[in-house]
C-alpha cells in the first residue's frame, strides 16, 4: 500500500487492515500493512475471493471509488500475481509518459540482460565440456537467496545506508556462486569426466541435482516470494517521453551494460579469456596449442557461475526472490542461448538479448501471462531454420 | 505411529493408480530412450496430451460441436472419440512439433524442445485469457468426463476391495489398468524383438552405420517418438479418469523427471524394467510420504526439523539426490547390464 | 585378446586363402577370399584389362564408369575443401583415393557418398543422379560404404549386427513389426545368408557375441561383412587398415580383393601406400582439394605433380614403406 503524500513523496502506508473472504462469504484472515506497506493473507489455493479494505484504519486519506469496497471477483492463481487496486484520493491525471512498443523494447533489454548475465555461463559450459547443465538456474536462484540472507535477512548495514547492504550481498553472492561452481566442477562434474561418464550421464546427473537444490531452496525458504527491501517499488523516470523506467531498473540496465562489456572485453583481450573460448570452441585444437584445458574448464565454471549468482542478484532486484526463479529462468536461458548459439560466448550474450526483448514485446499481441511463449517459440523456430544459432557453427549441430 | 496406513500406503504405491500411470509413461520413456536414445524431457505433456484429449472431447469441445453443428453426440460417443483424439490424434500432433526441428540434429536439442514445449503447453492451458479458457478451463482442469467410464464398472461403488484399500470405482480403474499395462508391455515386447526394434538399437548405438546400411533414421525415431507418446499419453487419461479431473498442474515438468527416476532405476532399455522401476519409485514415495507424516504427527520427528508441509519436500530432495547419484554410479538400473547399458551413450 | 592369441585365431586364414582362385588370373589376387557370389553381368577381368586403354590424367573417362562426379565443389567457411571438375571410376575394379593429409580425400568421400552435400555438382551412382537422394537411400541404389573408425555396433551381437545389413525386411517397418508372423520367413532367410558371410570372413564362433568384445580387426571384418548384406554393386572403403594390426592387413586385402573378383566395385582412402600398390587397380591422386594425378599404381611414383604434393607438404610418410598405424 503506498502512496503520495503533501509533499508529493511516494511514501508507504502503515496500520490498514485488510481482510480477505472466499467465495462463499467465509473470512480466511485479516493482516494489517506493515512499515513498508505490505500485508500478507495465507491462502487455502486457487479460487475466487474478496478483499476488505477496513475504512476505519485509513488514516489521512480517503477510498476513490468507496463502492468498490470489498472488492469482489479476485482470482487466485498459482504462480501468478494478482494485483488488487483500491484507489487513494482524487485521480491525478498523468500525461502518457511512453510509447508502448519502445517501452517494451527497453523492458525487453532489462530482461535480456538479465537472461545473458546468466546465461554467458551456461553456453561456455556447453561449449568446453560438452555438458547441458539443467542445474544453471539454482546457481542464479543461490546468488539471489544469498544477496537475501545478507541484505534482508543479516541486514548488513556498513555505513548505515541500504544501498551498501545491497551491494555487500550482490559481492557475496557473486563470490559465494562462483566458488560453489567451482567446488561442483572439482567434487563431481570432474570425477565425472574422469570416469569416462557419457554425457548423456552427466545431464541427467544435472537434472537430479537440480531438483535437489530446488527443493533445498524451498524448505528453506518457503514458497513465498522474497524482496529486497526498499527496493519494492520506486520511482519512475521519464526519458524524453519515450519510456519509462525505475530509478532500479536504470541501475540494472546500466550495471548490467557495465559488467557484459567488461566480460565480453575480457574474453577477447584477456589470455585467460582467450583460452575459455578457444576451447569451447574446439577443444582438441586447443589442447593440442599447449593451453590446459582443465584449468580453463575450472576458470569457465567459477567464472560462468559468479555471473549467474550476480545475475541472480540482479533478477530477484527486477521481481523477486522465490525458490523457482533460477528454473523458470533456464528455459529463457536456453531459448537465448540456442537462438545466439550453443557453446559460443558472445552468442549467448546476442540470443538472451533477442530473447529478452521478443518476450516483452510479444505482449503487444499476445496476453501478458503468456509473453515467456514467444521466446520458446522462438528457439523452436530457429532450429527449423538455422540450428546452430545466429553465431554458431553448423558442424557442432549433429 | 500408526503402522497400518503406512503399509496400506506401500501396498497402494506399488500396484495402484498411480504406478500403473507412471508405468505405462515410463514404458513409453523407455522405448524414447532406453530403445532409441531421444532425449525425451516433456515426458509429461504426452501424459497430458492423453488427459486433456479426453477431457476436452467430453466436456468442451464435444458440447460446442453439438450446439454449433446442431450433432446430438452423446456423452458415451464423446467418449470414446475422446479416447481416439487422446491417445492417437494429439501425441501425433505434440510428437511432429517436439521431432520435426530437432531429430536431425543432435540429442541434446531434443531435450531442451522438449522441456520447451512443454513449458508452452502449461502457459497455454493454465492461461486465463478468455479464448483458451473455454477450451481448457486454465488451472482449475475440466471435469466431467469420467462418468461413462465408471458407468461400466462391475464393481459397486460403496463397497470396498482388496483388503479394504480400494472402493468400487478405484478397483475398476486398477483392473483396467493392469490390462492395459499388460497389453503395453507385450507390445513393447514384441517391438523391440522384432526387426524394427533392432534398427533402433542400431540407431541409438550410431546413426550414421544405421543410415549406411539403408535406414532412414529420422523416420525411425520419428516413429519411436509417436510410440513412446502413445504409451505416455495413455498414462496420463488413466490419471484423469483416476482423478475425475484434467488439470495442468498434474502434468509439470518434475511428473516427466519422476518418470525418468522410473525409468533409470528399473534399468532403460530393458521391457519389464520401467514397470519394476515405477513399481519401486511409488512404493518408496508413498511409503516415504507417510512414514514421514506419521512421524511428525506422532512427534517422533520434531517440529523443528520437519513440518508436514515440508515431508513433500523432503521427498523430493531425496528423489533428486537419488536420481544424480543412480545416473552418476548405476547408470544401468536394476536389471540393465553394463553392456547395453543405455546411459552410456555418447 | 591378446596380440599372440589374435595372430594364432588368423594364422588359418593366411595359410588356407592363399591358393589362387579358380578362373583367377595369376597375379595379385593370389590372396583372394571369395566373400561373395558373382555379380551378374560384371567381368571384373575385363573391367579390369579395360583400364589400359585409360589416359594416365586428372579427370579421365572411363570405358564403364559406374560413379561420375562433376563439378564438385565444398567450401567450409573461407576454405575450399573440395574442388573436382570431373571424376570416374571404373566398375568392376579397385580404385584407391590417395593423397596428403588435408587434400581433401575424406570430404570427396562423403560428398560421393552422400554423407555431405556439396556447395556446387552433380553425382551419378550407376546411371542414377543422386544429388538430392538422402544418405540412407543410397544403400537401395547398391552403394554402401565403411567408416573409418569402425562402426561397429559394440552393444549389438555380431549376428545382430549382420541381420541389420538385411535389406527389404518387411519386419522394419513399424506396424508389421508386432506382428511375426509376417517376418519370421524372411527372418530366416536374412540369418542364412548372414551365417554364411560370417563363415566366409572367419567370424562364425563370435556369432552370439557382443561386437563390443571384438578386437579391432575383427571389426574392421565385421563391418565389411555386414555391408555385403546390402548386396551392394559398389563398396567405398573409408580407411579400411587404419588401426588394423600387421598380422590382419594380408586378410583384409584379400577379403577386398574377393569383392572385385565377385563383380563388385571397391573404392577406397588409403594412407597405406603398401596397400595401395598391392591391391588397386587405379590411382586417385588428391591435393588441396583438387584431382592431381589418375593412373595405375606404378604410375604414381614416378608422376611429378605426386612427388611434389607430398613432400611439399610436409609429409613424406605416405611415400614410406611402413604401415602407418
Amino acid at each position: 500500500m503506498r502512496a503520495k503524500d503533501d509533499a508529493g513523496e511516494n511514501i508507504f502506508v502503515e496500520g490498514v487492515e485488510f481482510a480477505v473472504f472466499d467465495a462463499d462469504g467465509n473470512e480466511i484472515g485479516t493482516a494489517t500493512t506493515d512499515a513498508e506497506g505490505v500485508w500478507v493473507v495465507a491462502l487455502p489455493g486457487s479460487g475466487v475471493y474478496s478483499v476488505q479494505l477496513n475504512v476505519d484504519t485509513l488514516q489521512g486519506f480517503e477510498l476513490r471509488n468507496p463502492d468498490n469496497n470489498p472488492l469482489t471477483g479476485v482470482e487466485v492463481q498459482p504462480n501468478t500475481q494478482k494485483n488488487t487496486l483500491f484507489p487513494l484520493g482524487e485521480r491525478v491525471v498523468e500525461e502518457s509518459t511512453s510509447i508502448r512498443p519502445i517501452q517494451l523494447f527497453v523492458d525487453g533489454i532489462k530482461l535480456g540482460m538479465i537472461i545473458a548475465m546468466c546465461a554467458i555461463g551456461l553456453s561456455l559450459i556447453y561449449g568446453t565440456t560438452g555438458l547441458t547443465n539443467f542445474a544453471h538456474g539454482e546457481m542464479v536462484t543461490f546468488g539471489a537467496m544469498i544477496g537475501y540472507v545478507f541484505h534482508v535477512t543479516w541486514q548488513f548495514d556498513f555505513l548505515g545506508s541500504w544501498m551498501t547492504s545491497l551491494v555487500f550481498g550482490a559481492v557475496m553472492a557473486t563470490i559465494m556462486t562462483g566458488a560453489i561452481g567451482g567446488l561442483f566442477n572439482e567434487l563431481v562434474w570432474k570425477r565425472l569426466r574422469n570416469r569416462g561418464a557419457s554425457l548423456i550421464s552427466a545431464l541427467v546427473v544435472s537434472i537430479g541435482l537440480s531438483i535437489f537444490f530446488r527443493y533445498i531452496f524451498l524448505y528453506q525458504f518457503g514458497g513465498r516470494a522474497g524482496f529486497y527491501r526498499d527496493f519494492r517499488i520506486g520511482d519512475q523516470v521519464e526519458f524524453f517521453g519515450l519510456f519509462t523506467m525505475l530509478r532500479k531498473d536504470i541501475f540494472i540496465v546500466a550495471f548490467g551494460a557495465l559488467i557484459l562489456v567488461g566480460v565480453a572485453t575480457a574474453l577477447r583481450k584477456t589470455r585467460v579469456g582467450k583460452a575459455m573460448r578457444a576451447v569451447a570452441d574446439n577443444r582438441d585444437l586447443a589442447e593440442s596449442s599447449g593451453i590446459d584445458v582443465e584449468q580453463v574448464i575450472k576458470y569457465v565454471w567459477i567464472v560462468g557461475s559468479a555471473l549467474a549468482g550476480l545475475g541472480g542478484v540482479l533478477f530477484g532486484l527486477t521481481e523477486n526472490v522465490n525458490w523457482e526463479m533460477g528454473f523458470r529462468l533456464l528455459l529463457l536461458m536456453f531459448a537465448g542461448v540456442t537462438l545466439g548459439g550453443l557453446g559460443t560466448a558472445y552468442g549467448a550474450l546476442v540470443g538472451s538479448l533477442i530473447a529478452g526483448v521478443f518476450i516483452q514485446m510479444s505482449t503487444l499481441i499476445i496476453p501478458g501471462d503468456m509473453k515467456n511463449i514467444g521466446a520458446l517459440l522462438a528457439l523452436i523456430v530457429i532450429l527449423l531454420v538455422r540450428p546452430q544459432g545466429l553465431l554458431g557453427r553448423p558442424d557442432r549441430i549433429g | 505411529m500408526d503402522w497400518g496406513s503406512i503399509i496400506e500406503s506401500l501396498f497402494r504405491g506399488l500396484i495402484g493408480e498411480s504406478f500403473i500411470v507412471f508405468a505405462l509413461a515410463a514404458i513409453g520413456l523407455n522405448v524414447h530412450f532406453g530403445f532409441t536414445g531421444l532425449l525425451n524431457f516433456g515426458q509429461a505433456v504426452f501424459m497430458a496430451a492423453g488427459a486433456y484429449g479426453l477431457a476436452m472431447m467430453v466436456a468442451t469441445i464435444g458440447p460446442a460441436a453439438n450446439r454449433n453443428f446442431g450433432w446430438n453426440l452423446s456423452e458415451g460417443t464423446l467418449f470414446w472419440l475422446g479416447i481416439f483424439v487422446g491417445v492417437i490424434v494429439f501425441p501425433v500432433i505434440f510428437a511432429l512439433i517436439m521431432g520435426i526441428p530437432t531429430l536431425r540434429l543432435r540429442a541434446d536439442y531434443l531435450a531442451i524442445v522438449t522441456i520447451a514445449v512443454a513449458e508452452i503447453f502449461r502457459i497455454v492451458v493454465r492461461s486465463p485469457t478468455p479464448g483458451i479458457k473455454k477450451w481448457t478451463n486454465s488451472s482449475d482442469g475440466l471435469t466431467g468426463f469420467s462418468g461413462t467410464f465408471y458407468d461400466m464398472s462391475p464393481f459397486g461403488t460403496q463397497d470396498r476391495y482388496l483388503f479394504n484399500l480400494f472402493t468400487g470405482n478405484q478397483m475398476f480403474l486398477v483392473i483396467v489398468g493392469w490390462v492395459v499395462l499388460a497389453i503395453a508391455a507385450t507390445i513393447c515386447w514384441l517391438l523391440i524383438r522384432s526387426p524394427w526394434g533392432r534398427v533402433l538399437k542400431a540407431i541409438r548405438e550410431d546413426e550414421d552405420a544405421a543410415r549406411s546400411l539403408g535406414k532412414n533414421a529420422y523416420s525411425y525415431k520419428m516413429q519411436a517418438l509417436i510410440i513412446g507418446g502413445i504409451f505416455g499419453a495413455v498414462g496420463g487419461m488413466i490419471r484423469a479418469i483416476g482423478f475425475s479431473v484434467a488439470q495442468p498442474d498434474n502434468f509439470i515438468t518434475d511428473v516427466t523427471f519422476f518418470v525418468w527416476v522410473a525409468l533409470i532405476l528399473g534399468g532403460a532399455g530393458k521391457v519389464l524394467a520401467p514397470i519394476v522401476g515405477a513399481s519401486l519409485f511409488f512404493g518408496l514415495l508413498s511409503f516415504s510420504d507417510t512414514f514421514l507424516r506419521e512421524g511428525v504427527s506422532a512427534d517422533v520427528i520434531p517440529d523443528s526439523i520437519m513440518t508436514g508441509t515440508q515431508v513433500g519436500q523432503v521427498r523430493f530432495m531425496i528423489m533428486g539426490l537419488g536420481l544424480a547419484l543412480l545416473a552418476a554410479f548405476r547408470p544401468q538400473g536394476i536389471f540393465g547390464n553394463k553392456e547395453e547399458m543405455a546411459l552410456d551413450d555418447r | 585378446m591378446t596380440g599372440d592369441q589374435f595372430e594364432n585365431e588368423f594364422k588359418d586364414d593366411l595359410i588356407s586363402d592363399a591358393g589362387p582362385l579358380a578362373g583367377a588370373t595369376g597375379d595379385v589376387s593370389d590372396m583372394s577370399v571369395a566373400v561373395s557370389d558373382k555379380i551378374a553381368g560384371v567381368d571384373s577381368v575385363a573391367a579390369r584389362a579395360a583400364l589400359a586403354d585409360v589416359a594416365w590424367e586428372p579427370g579421365a573417362k572411363k570405358p564403364d564408369p559406374i560413379l561420375i562426379a562433376e563439378g564438385v565443389v565444398r567450401r567450409y567457411g573461407g576454405l575450399t575443401a573440395v574442388d573436382v571438375e570431373h571424376v570416374e571410376v571404373q566398375r568392376g575394379v579397385i580404385t584407391a583415393l590417395i593423397g596428403p593429409n588435408g587434400a581433401g580425400k575424406t570430404t570427396l568421400f562423403n560428398l560421393l557418398t552422400n554423407f555431405d552435400t556439396p556447395d556446387r555438382g552433380t553425382r551419378v551412382f550407376d546411371g542414377h543422379n543422386i544429388d538430392k537422394v538422402p544418405a540412407h537411400k543410397i544403400a537401395n541404389y547398391g552403394m554402401v560404404r565403411t567408416f573409418q573408425l569402425t562402426k561397429a555396433l559394440s552393444k549389438m551381437t555380431v549376428i545382430e549386427n549382420m541381420k541389420l545389413g538385411g535389406t527389404g525386411q518387411k519386419g522394419e517397418s513399424m506396424w508389421r513389426s508386432v506382428l511375426p508372423f509376417t517376418w519370421r520367413a524372411q527372418e530366416k532367410e536374412i540369418e542364412e545368408r548372414a551365417d554364411a558371410l560370417l563363415d566366409r570372413f572367419k567370424l562364425s564362433h563370435m556369432r552370439d557375441e557382443f561386437a563390443g568384445t571384438m578386437s579391432g580387426g575383427q571389426r574392421k571384418l565385421l563391418e565389411m561383412a555386414r555391408a555385403l548384406m546390402v548386396e551392394p554393386s559398389m563398396v567405398m572403403l573409408d580407411e579400411p587398415m587404419a588401426g588394423v594390426n600387421p598380422a590382419l592387413t594380408q586378410s583384409l586385402l584379400g577379403h577386398v580383393t574377393g569383392l572385385r573378383d565377385a563383380g563388385m566395385t571397391v573404392l577406397f582412402v588409403e594412407h597405406d601406400m603398401d596397400m595401395v600398390q598391392e591391391i588397386s587397380d587405379w590411382v586417385i591422386v588428391m591435393a588441396e582439394g583438387r584431382i592431381i594425378a589418375e593412373g595405375p599404381p606404378a604410375s604414381i611414383g614416378q608422376n611429378k605433380a605426386v612427388v611434389d604434393a607430398y613432400l611439399g607438404s610436409n609429409h613424406d610418410s605416405a611415400l614410406d614403406l611402413d604401415t602407418e598405424l
